[in-house]
């Protein structure tokens, strides 16, 4: 078991066992539910958008190269400068150095996680930058030096106590619960530092090929600060993340909106072109996009699995996943959580380490049905579990299935298994619970079913009209 | 009609009930019910658990077995969706993929064979009691099975059928997922449960018995009165 999946599972057992926890997050992802059906029901068909939103990504994604090569050339064309990052070190790399070149001491961030996927906070401050998180969620977690709880609510794990207790806490600030009192704490500190920022780093959610242009969603206006104060923008994008033209813009901006937050609409939505241009009076004088790789090109040599690339980063499949439920969002120790993070985890940091997350699910399929562009995630889920199992069987299980299937294979020693089976079920109490029970994972919290007096076969075979004349 | 069975292996022996039941009613309604002795499992255990080898080995021994069924049905959402769904991908680019397709397309969820195929939704069964609907995940998500049994359910007599909130989430069962990670699937069940009991439902009916073993139990470990059902076993009742 890798040292992952050992953390993993004490983790999930410390979080399950947290009944206030577990009720608080489903709590709060019921609430989105029933906001996110009411602006589904807003759309014409959800299916077909969800469909056509599939279509548009196959596209894109199929033919990246083309579309990238659009989209780098138009934005290069308007003074942009386009970096290419093969992996997280290359991308760190590339935004230090444009730190350093420039002397920037002081670095605002909206919201990114591709700038968690690549540890960047930590390479700046390592290198003595100071970076400050400007989405309060995001902010709050900074203060807390813990990673984001969840791609889209990045501090929905806190109470309102909780948050005003590390704003006391590291803030100095008074002991305040009301949420725009608290949300006034971060607005005063965040004010300032927008107005010392001397660069600015934001995610991208959308680049459109066609024009040239990085999307932004979100709710704060704290990546447009973040975008147009400092003298430099930085953006860093998955390069998986384009559509094709503003047509695809007008479907997918409110489906990120309605699947991911169960808006309408997020308060805004922001195109960026490149820097400030000859006769502009504002905006930033640099405009650098780092394009990050870090495995994703490997997705994309994997047919099978390539529409894992079609992800927008909604959150979807997290909100309703019995199992994000239930074990939150750090158990995960990953980037990414929830189904979305399980599926490709395995494949960007190694599918022997992190294979216990492809295992880790029920297969309920509730992921599936939610992504907007119709990623199926349960099924990859089983892809995983049988790449991991075919690059390195465990030996123990493998022999087990290798039984299993030999049995179920000859319908006699299936006969024979299940009489030794009902034979030895009387004597199951005796060990029952203890060290030596077989079941125990099982028999911890639940009862064995009963070997029944007569099986259906046997009743079958004894019916009047069965019996041999 | 002339109907071959795919009783799941757990029905065979946990709950044979279930597969009796099955019989009564198609027979019940004028059709000819066959059941080859040589079926085993569908091989689900071994697919989800990634030893997909050995689960096509198993699958080949059902495609074979099935073969020349004209209709199979089986009174389990689970092990229907395994063969409509799975199988295809089970045995994509090798030269059984032909047979387990045919096989595949003639598979059917017992509730959605009767509404859809059959055009049966009232037999004229009567079950006293309350009881909540539990959708069993590949029942509703993979075979897109969710208001036939309601349909069914709500013809019969002295039932009372109140839903949970939610009725669709997972129980936590998912085959190995509940042995390998028992906290997470225990936590689920624990859900699931809460939502049974808010009902004040006497009874928990599903489509699938795997839900309904791992609802069972949990119940059963937490001293709750609330008895686990097949959808098969409320129908065959009073017949």
């Amino acid at each position: 078991m890798s040292e992952y999946s050992q953390q993993f599972k004490a983790s999930a057992t410390r979080l399950t066992a947290d009944l206030d926890h577990r009720q608080w997050i489903s709590k709060a992802l019921r609430g989105y539910e029933t906001k996110r059906d009411e602006f589904k029901g807003r759309f014409q068909s959800w299916e077909e958008a969800r469909q056509a939103a599939a279509a548009v990504k196959y596209e894109v994604i199929n033919h990246l190269d083309r579309y990238l090569a659009e989209f780098v050339a138009k934005l290069e064309a308007r003074g942009a400068v386009v970096h290419w990052a093969s992996d997280a070190r290359e991308a760190r790399e590339h935004i230090l150095r444009i730190a350093r070149e420039n002397q920037a001491r002081f670095i605002i961030k909206s919201k990114s996680m591709t700038s968690e996927e690549i540890h960047l906070n930590d390479a700046l401050q390592k290198a003595g930058f100071e970076v400050f998180e400007s989405d309060l969620g995001e902010y709050i977690v900074q203060l807390r030096d813990e990673p984001p709880y969840h791609i889209v609510f990045p501090a929905m794990h806190l109470k309102r106590g909780e948050i005003s207790q590390v704003f006391q806490q590291k803030l100095g600030a008074e002991p305040v619960t009301d949420p725009e009192a608290l949300t006034m704490i971060a607005r005063r500190i965040m004010r300032q530092k927008f107005c010392q920022a001397d660069m600015g780093i934001s995610g991208v959610n959308f680049g459109v090929a066609e024009t040239g242009m990085i999307s932004i969603t979100e709710n704060e206006g704290n990546a447009r600060l973040t975008t147009s104060l400092p003298r430099i923008h930085v953006a860093l994008m998955g390069i998986e993340k384009l559509v094709r033209s503003m047509d695809d813009l007008a479907l997918f901006l409110p489906m990120l909106a309605t699947a991911g937050a169960g808006q309408n609409l997020t308060g805004y939505n922001t195109l960026y072109g490149g820097p400030r241009l000859k006769g502009e009076s504002d905006g930033p004088t640099q405009f650098h996009l780092v394009l990050l790789d870090n495995g994703r090109t490997r997705i994309l040599a994997d047919a099978e699995q390539r529409d894992l690339l079609h992800c927008i980063r909604c959150g979807a499949c997290l909100n309703v996943c019995p199992i994000f439920r239930n074990i939150g969002g750090h158990s995960y120790g990953t980037t990414y959580q929830g189904p979305i993070g399980s599926v490709i985890t395995p494949h960007l940091r190694g599918l022997q380490d992190w294979k216990h997350l492809s295992f880790s699910s029920s297969l309920c399929g509730a992921c599936s049905q939610a992504c907007p562009v119709r990623i199926d995630l349960a099924h990859h889920l089983l892809h995983n579990r049988r790449n991991a199992i075919r690059e390195k069987p465990p030996a123990l299980e493998k022999l087990a299935f290798r039984f299993f299937s030999l049995m179920m294979r000859h319908p006699g020693l299936y006969r024979f298994g299940m009489f030794m089976g009902k034979l030895l079920q009387p004597l199951h109490p005796i060990v029952k619970g203890s060290a030596l029970d077989p079941a125990k994972a099982w028999t911890k919290t639940r009862e064995t079913p009963k070997f029944a007096q007569t099986s259906f076969r046997d009743w079958w075979k004894n019916r009047p009209q069965n019996r041999p004349t | 009609m002339r109907i071959t069975l795919f009783i799941p292996c757990f029905i065979d022996q946990f709950y044979p009930q279930v597969g009796a039941g099955v019989v009564k009613i198609l027979e019940k309604l004028g059709h000819q019910v066959e059941y080859p002795e040589a079926q085993t499992c569908c091989g689900q255990p071994a697919f989800n658990s990634g030893h997909w080898d050995e689960a096509r080995a198993v699958a080949a021994h059902a495609v074979e077995v099935f073969s020349q069924a004209e209709v199979i049905v089986s009174p389990s959402g689970s092990c229907g969706a395994m063969m409509r769904v799975f199988y295809p991908q089970l045995f994509k680019d090798t030269p059984q993929y032909q047979a387990a397709c045919a096989v595949a397309a003639k598979t059917f969820e017992f509730s959605e064979f009767l509404v859809k195929k059959l055009k049966v939704t009232d037999l004229g069964a009567s079950f006293p009691g309350k009881a909540t609907f539990h959708d069993g995940c590949h029942g509703l998500r993979e075979l897109g099975v969710r208001e036939e049994p309601r349909a069914l359910l709500r013809n019969v007599k002295g039932l009372e059928l109140v839903e949970m909130d939610p009725p669709d989430t997972c129980c936590g069962f998912g085959g190995t997922f509940a042995v390998k990670f028992p906290m997470i699937s225990s936590a689920m069940g624990e859900g699931k449960c809460a939502a049974i009991a808010e009902t004040q439902a006497d009874y928990v009916i599903s489509l699938d018995s795997s839900c309904l073993m791992h609802i069972q139990g949990m119940l059963d470990r937490q001293g709750k009165k609330t008895r686990g059902l097949h959808l098969v076993e409320v129908l065959a009742h009073s017949l």
